[in-house]
């Protein structure tokens, strides 16, 4: 029976192996929050319109504008479920040449009777100008906080860049704002 | 106990009486028909599902099911026909055949054989009750999201998708445990001899599947978890609101999502290397170089996930990497398919119904692979995505590829488990009509995919309405085919022509099993003394 026995101890001491794989690889899991956060961030993998990783400048230097063409820009206002505020441009597209600053006002309300404080996401369509629509003046840098009812006129800054491609006529500019609750609990727990 | 003292007892009491035999069984073959009766039952369940699916997308616009309900019908047919019929079938099938393939008397570890195979009717039970609860009011919207669960929706999802998350975890606890168990019998219990190159393919097949179970469960069960602390504790892993990232959930589920493609297709591949050179009457063609092919399959599926994920916005490198490791994966399982086709190369075939079912699925699954090239290639998925073209291929995939093997399987084996020859003629109708039904049923949506229909949808525009029509009656005929599955099922366990032990003529060329030394039934222990191996 010696066989036997050496047979089942080989067997019980690859399962707890085995077994600490499969915690290895639970945790692996978890491991992926940071750890994609990390790789998306150093290898610029995780955003199509981000070309591997490329700083831009923070200061936009304006160029020539270039009156020869036109741009048509439309706006799209999303709020995050949950959300009770509400958010208005102040027109739905504006036609702009290349070059040139536009300022465009964007109406927010928070209809709760409690402060909010939220952050708005852009987003621009297609993704192939997102590089060359550049915001001088935005309330997505910051998060914004409104207190209840209160209403605000928030400035949008913009340039596109004359570097364009010649195929895009249109783009969208898209803005989500999401209630900001959980990350400020996470900041306070974390500082 | 040792696994000599249990086989010792047996010898001197036979199984225990009555209900007690099942429920604390450590029999390899009593867990293994438990595992197989299981999935037939989940096989009825989440076929009555796609069933309801069919009906209600025979005509565009509402019939019977609303919009929610229909969704949550299309993620619990899914769900039971992945951990419900085909994981557990294959499961079954291991625990049944391996230790008898390669001489051992039980499996390593039998008692954590029987907590694996009886925590599934708990997930079961909870996976039903998660699609059920939704119609309850007050508990929320249903489980709507699809088998992927993607965030935000599945945040927002009421409380079945909580029983569904634990669903998840009692799954995946099962299958870690039968595949812990399934490596160290594969690794440990080989009769003296039985190198692991002289091993059966479908040995083998298991042996890689066991071993992508173990890396890729518990990621899934890591993602799920997380899920639940978005949805009760106020963390933010997904939640973008809270700062987390909704891609990182598909990123953890598709690391787990891509290799259970292959966790559902090894062991059916496995159960063609027996198959086709038994019915061929030819050793199989290029043993080594399959064995190879599965590690490469392997150590490829584990790698190029991102590819269900494409429309994410990934960086252009990223997705031209995965677009590359993902065209590469057909050539290890093209060259399995040539592998499989030079075996019957001037062998000398006779087509009874496990050979019928093996060249179909040779045919019917190389197609899905044609199609998965074609949405391996970014610029065509991008069109592709999520239309019906997906929903051909994957069911071409996984329909022949996992679920037709495992019929071949039935029938290849049930001489033996049950010492009765199936009715060979009811097995080649059954044949005939699944196949034909199959195809009349997914072949169209190739069709209205590439039109432009979307999955996931309870109605459709109506241009689409003849192929929906086709595809439906296609359906039906294939749903019906399984009660005549049932039927030859039945019949053959109840009587039928004594089997010999080794009731297949050609079934020991090559590199066999030892089954085929056995008696059919075999007796309630294996091998008691480890049998020579010639």
């Amino acid at each position: 029976m010696n066989r036997e026995n050496d047979i089942q101890r080989k067997s019980q001491r690859q399962a707890l192996i085995l077994g600490l794989v499969v915690v290895a690889m639970f945790g692996f899991g978890f491991a992926m929050v940071p750890l994609y956060k990390l790789v998306c961030s150093v290898a610029g993998i995780n955003n199509i319109a981000d070309s591997g990783g490329r700083v831009r400048s923070d200061v936009y230097l304006p160029g020539k504008v270039d009156r020869s063409r036109t741009i048509t820009v439309e706006f799209d206002a999303t709020l995050n479920t949950g959300l009770p505020w509400e958010l208005l441009p102040a027109v739905k597209k504006v036609k702009v040449h290349p070059g040139e600053i536009n300022v465009v006002s964007w109406h927010v309300k928070n209809n709760s009777d409690r402060k909010i404080v939220a952050q708005a996401v852009p987003g621009v369509t297609p993704w192939q100008a997102t590089e060359y629509l550049e915001k001088i003046e935005c309330f997505c840098f910051t998060q914004q906080t409104l207190a209840p009812g209160e209403s605000r006129e928030m400035p949008l800054r913009f340039v596109i860049d004359a570097k364009l491609p010649e195929s895009i006529k249109t783009l969208t500019l898209s803005y989500t704002f999401m209630d900001t609750d959980r990350s400020a609990l996470k900041a306070a727990g974390q500082s | 106990m040792s696994t000599a003292e249990m086989a010792h007892e047996a010898d001197h009491h036979g199984p225990p009486k009555g209900w007690k035999r099942w429920v604390f069984s450590t029999n390899h073959k009593d867990i293994g028909t438990m595992y197989l009766i299981f999935a037939l039952v989940m096989l009825f369940l989440g076929g009555a599902m796609a069933m309801v699916i069919r009906a209600e997308l025979y005509m565009p616009g509402l019939q019977i099911v609303d919009p929610d309900t229909y969704n949550n019908l299309v993620t619990n047919h899914a769900l039971i026909m992945v951990f419900g019929l085909v994981m557990p079938a294959a499961a079954g099938m291991a625990n049944w055949m391996i230790p008898m393939m390669i001489g051992a008397p039980d499996m390593a570890l039998p008692r954590l054989n029987n907590l694996s195979f009886w925590l599934l009717p708990a997930a079961g039970t909870m996976l039903v009750l998660s699609m059920l609860i939704g119609f309850i009011p007050g508990t929320g919207q249903q489980v709507n999201t699809g088998w992927t669960l993607y965030p935000p929706l599945s945040i927002q999802a009421g409380m079945g998708m909580d029983m569904l998350i634990f669903t998840i975890h009692l799954l995946g606890i099962s299958s870690i445990l039968a595949s812990i168990n399934i490596v160290t019998t594969i690794l440990n219990m080989r009769a003296p001899g039985m190198t692991l190159m002289k091993m059966p393919l479908f040995v083998w097949a298991w042996l890689f599947t066991g071993l992508l179970l173990i890396v890729i469960m518990p990621v899934l069960a890591g993602g799920v978890t997380m899920l639940l602390f978005d949805r009760h504790f106020g963390t933010a892993f997904f939640d973008a609101a809270g700062g987390g990232d909704p891609v990182l959930f598909q990123h953890l589920f598709w690391f787990f999502g891509h290799p259970e493609v292959y966790v559902l297709l090894l062991p059916s591949i496995g159960v063609l290397g027996l198959i086709i050179p038994t019915f061929s009457r030819k050793p199989l063609f290029g043993y080594k170089p399959l064995v190879w092919f599965m590690g490469i399959l392997f150590a490829l599926g584990l790698v190029v996930w991102a590819h269900h994920q494409y429309t994410v916005g990934m960086s252009l490198g990223a997705v031209t990497y995965f677009m590359i490791g993902t065209i590469l994966i057909s050539i290890p399982v093209g060259l399995m398919i040539f592998n499989f086709i030079f075996t019957m190369w001037r062998g000398s075939l006779t087509f009874e119904t496990p050979m019928l079912f093996a060249i179909a699925i040779i045919l019917m699954f190389s197609f899905a692979g044609v199609t998965g090239v074609m949405l391996a290639v970014v610029p065509a998925d991008l069109q592709y995505h999520d239309t019906y073209f997906v929903v051909a291929h994957f069911h071409y995939a996984l329909v022949p590829g996992a679920v037709f093997g495992l019929y071949a399987g039935v029938f290849y084996w049930l001489p033996k488990w049950t010492g009765h020859m199936y009715d060979e003629k009811l097995g080649k109708i059954f044949f005939w009509w699944t196949t034909i039904a199959f195809n009349i049923t997914f072949f169209p949506q190739h069709f209205s995919g590439l039109a432009g229909m979307p999955r996931r949808i309870v109605d459709y525009s109506i241009q689409f309405t003849e192929f929906n029509v086709v595809s439906s009656l296609g359906a039906f005929a294939f749903g019906l085919s399984h009660l005549l599955f049932l039927y030859i099922i039945i019949k053959t366990i109840r009587g039928g022509k004594e089997a010999t032990n080794k009731p297949w003529e050609g079934a020991q060329v090559g590199t066999p099993g030892l089954e085929w030394d056995l008696s059919s039934p075999p007796p309630f222990h294996s091998f008691t003394t480890p049998p020579a191996i010639k």
